[in-house]
């Protein structure tokens, strides 16, 4: 009998419990601030444009619909950027940020014939593992997180990067790092591209946040471009399951910055190969809406302003917790709270103490301690504070 | 950073010769033109059809403020998994009663496919037996194949099926080709309108083969991807699968609702699992939620909700099953009009498998120099194996096609 996800498997279990006050602070899904799943307006109105369009169900392309792909390497590259003039690149629609790191895993497979080895930070996010070994790579860890400070172990990474075998691929999370919270600042991603460039290793970027994390988006991407500006032609993994709120449409993209464009139409050619016998081609209906409001000038900036509305709400949660946990008289130093971004914070508790915030309090988190800030709102903040002092004091 | 390219090796890859031929479709000028190719429904008018059930229930979802984008479980919409199977298995099915099936929503019927296969890889005939046997039909869709190699098989053989001279089925190379399959091997079934054949076992066929299926203890993976439009009957056209089923098998059943709700590219399917017991079920279905959290993770929800809805409320099922009989009922009067003109123009050869054959496709017998003929000449397109899509046939270019096939076989032998 399989094991039940270690993810998901948090909320089935919350699902089942009957304390009025339990808490899901498992999987990653915005709540808003009355604890509800919050469907964009910008969603709403293309989703209204699309219906009063009456379009057909005919078959995408393998690679999807042709506007959403150009619009997600636009959002994630910039649309001035030389990648995009010049056209050097490839961007097909994926099932998500899953589907998307599939592909992209298998396509290394097949063609990336310098290493089988794919380094992830320590830790991340539980997933990456098992989609990359199913794709037939081997993996390890470079060090990321230093459990001491809660913060970025910088110094670790840079020792670990500098001696990675040359050509091996290394992934980094683009922003709001899955599960920490701990993203480096630009400077230090300025020395980590150095050392990747020079050690020549194939960078595989994770970008799940866009916009989510700093509220941002220009900023939350800075770190791609700052590798494509250095020379490194990247991989990239898409999803608009937390910026656009459309978790179960699945939209996600996969591009591969390439030499020059005859390069990649080869590499498209090679992309479908893999996706035909995997699922065919992909699901309409998330990616029209994620096109129409990525390229409508009046739903682009209303979507831009409900991002940093969700990244903003999130922000304030850290700052109420931190006060609130000053306020129940802990005498921790949660400063990590606030200096981590995005959905999660690894809380720095340890699995006991989250077993006892289970059992006694139902409230519901991976066992790495990590905590879904987007489950925290301000009507149980103020428990959860309570109950964090209660086993961590 | 290397001075040449990391895939400057990569070779440039063939497009998927079924898309190619639309996409040749599309660029040709001439305005005779006419597309026997992919296999999508067309309306008598050459459009393609929302079915009228689906825009009634795509308004309902729209106007349901409760609705939101979340998540579904990873094995998908619970309402459309069970449904789906209760579909294709019937509503009297007694492994259902007994509690022994289970269905994973995945992305079309290709999705289905491949969890199957990913499944059978790594626990089927012992743990990572890539060396089973998986016989796939000769002719098949031509991705079957690609699904079984890319789920990690190394040997994919063929089964007869075809049998070009009659231009009906193999039977007894079928059978053959069955016992003298290794024990355990997988086959690959067309539940029914086999595609690109169009021809399908009869009954007492069907029975035959079971018969040997049992005794040599095959493993039977069903492809169910028109259900209800190759007969118009939904239970007529599921009637193999549950013929197995109550002969004891467990199976596989990958159902695609890409057709026969016209939902294509919603990308809505079922993968029905039929096991010896709930316990085993079970423990298949764990299995396959960790194999589907590594390529999709959950599935699409907009196309399960919509078939869900349907297939729960009584008027919308009728409403759909009517909308299914309409495309049905379409394709055999295409058929008929099609054998009526090539007969009526003493067309050389025989056409009654125009009308025998069942579903969206026919293998028309056609070789490539006369395909050849009708796309240069006749700026027809169909597939270089012959195989045309009846929904390409309308009142008003039937002529046209009768009158260019006519041409193709006499000029060319």
């Amino acid at each position: 009998m399989g094991p039940p996800d270690p993810i998901l498997g948090v909320t089935e279990a919350f699902k089942r419990d009957t304390n009025a006050k339990k808490m899901n602070l498992g999987v990653g899904a915005y709540r808003d601030d009355n604890g509800k799943p919050y469907v964009l307006n910008s969603v709403r109105k293309a989703e209204a444009q699309i219906a009063a369009k009456k379009m057909d169900k005919e078959y995408l392309p393998i690679a999807g619909l042709a506007e959403f792909n150009k619009a997600s390497a636009e959002l994630a590259l910039g649309d001035t950027n030389e990648v995009i003039k010049s056209g050097r690149y490839v961007t097909v629609q994926t099932i998500s940020g899953t589907g998307s790191l599939r592909v992209g895993a298998n396509f290394l497979q097949r063609f990336f014939k310098y290493s089988r080895d794919v380094y992830l930070p320590k830790p991340s996010w539980g997933n990456h593992t098992p989609i990359f070994r199913d794709a037939g790579m081997q993996l390890h860890a470079y060090r990321y997180y230093d459990p001491k400070t809660c913060g970025f172990d910088f110094a670790g990474a840079l020792d670990d990067i500098s001696k990675i075998p040359e050509q091996s691929v290394i992934l980094f999370h683009a922003c709001a790092h899955n599960p920490t919270g701990v993203d480096p600042r630009p400077e230090q991603w300025k020395e980590l591209a150095a050392v990747v460039k020079k050690r020549n290793l194939f960078a595989f970027f994770d970008m799940a946040y866009q916009g989510f994390a700093s509220g941002d988006i220009n900023r939350d991407s800075w770190a791609v471009r700052h590798f494509i500006e250095q020379g490194i032609n990247v991989v990239l993994s898409q999803s608009y399951a937390k910026n656009m709120g459309l978790y179960g449409e699945r939209v996600g993209a996969f591009s591969v910055i390439c030499k020059d464009v005859d390069e990649a139409k080869r590499v498209e050619s090679q992309l479908k190969i893999l996706i035909r016998p995997m699922y065919s081609n992909p699901p309409i209906n998330g990616a029209r809406i994620a096109s129409i409001i990525l390229t409508s000038p009046d739903l682009r900036k209303e979507w831009l302003e409900e991002v940093k509305g969700m990244a903003d709400r999130i922000i304030d949660m850290r700052n109420q917790l931190v006060a609130n946990l000053k306020k129940e008289g802990s005498s921790h130093n949660w400063q990590h709270i606030t200096d981590q971004i995005g959905m999660f914070c690894y809380t720095g508790l340890k699995p006991e103490q989250v077993e006892r915030l289970t059992k006694e309090f139902s409230i519901y988190m991976t066992k790495d301690g990590r905590i879904s800030v987007a489950g925290v709102t301000s009507g149980n903040v103020g428990y959860l504070a309570r109950a964090i002092h209660q086993v961590s004091k | 950073m290397a001075a040449g390219s990391l895939f400057a090796s990569v070779p440039r890859a063939p497009p998927v010769a079924v898309f190619q031929l639309t996409a040749d479709f599309r660029e040709d000028r001439d305005p005779r033109k006419v597309n026997l190719g992919v296999g999508a429904y067309r309306t008598d008018e050459g459009h393609p059809w929302v079915l009228p059930v689906v825009k009634k229930v795509e308004q309902k979802i729209a106007n349901d403020a409760s609705l939101n984008h979340e998540y579904l479980p990873i094995l998908g919409l619970p309402e459309f998994r069970a449904n789906a199977s209760r579909i294709v298995l019937g509503d009297d099915s007694r492994a259902i009663k007994e509690n022994r099936v289970g269905g994973v929503q995945c992305l079309g019927g290709t999705g289905g496919l491949r969890v199957g296969a990913e499944f059978l890889r790594r626990w089927y005939n012992g743990t990572n037996n890539t060396a089973t046997p998986v016989y796939i039909s000769s002719p098949s869709w031509e991705n079957h194949n690609s699904v079984f190699v890319n789920a990690g098989f190394k040997d994919i053989r063929a089964y007869r099926y075809w049998d070009a001279a009659k231009r009906g089925l193999d039977l007894e190379g079928l059978l053959e080709d069955m016992e003298s399959a290794p024990e355990f091997s997988i086959f690959v079934l067309h539940a029914c309108a086999h595609n690109p054949t169009g021809t399908d076992p009869t009954l007492e066929q069907w029975k035959q083969i079971a018969a040997v299926m049992k005794r040599r203890f095959l493993f039977p993976f069903f492809d169910s991807a028109y259900q209800g439009f190759a007969s118009g009957c939904l239970d007529r056209d599921a009637w193999a699968v549950r013929y197995f089923v109550s002969e004891g098998f467990e199976l596989f059943c990958a159902q695609s609702f890409s057709k026969n709700f016209g939902l294509y590219n919603e990308r809505v399917g079922n993968l029905s699992v039929v096991g010896k017991d709930a316990d085993n079920v079970q423990r298949v279905l764990s299995q396959m939620e960790k194999i589907v959290r590594t390529i999709w993770s959950n599935p699409p929800s907009q196309g399960a909700r919509i078939v869900a809805t349907t297939l729960t409320c009584p008027q919308l099922f009728a409403e759909w099953k009517d909308n299914v009989k309409t495309m049905a009922d379409r394709v055999l009067l295409m058929r008929s009009e099609l054998r009526a003109r090539l007969q009526a123009l003493g067309t050389p050869g025989t056409w009654n498998h125009i009308t025998e054959q069942i579903g969206m496709f026919s293998f028309t017998g056609l070789n490539p120099k006369q395909v050849e003929y009708m796309i240069k000449e006749k700026h027809i397109y169909l597939m270089a194996s012959g195989r045309i899509n009846m929904c390409g046939l309308t009142t008003k270019n039937l002529d046209y096609v009768a009158s260019s096939i006519h041409e193709a076989v006499t000029k060319f032998q």
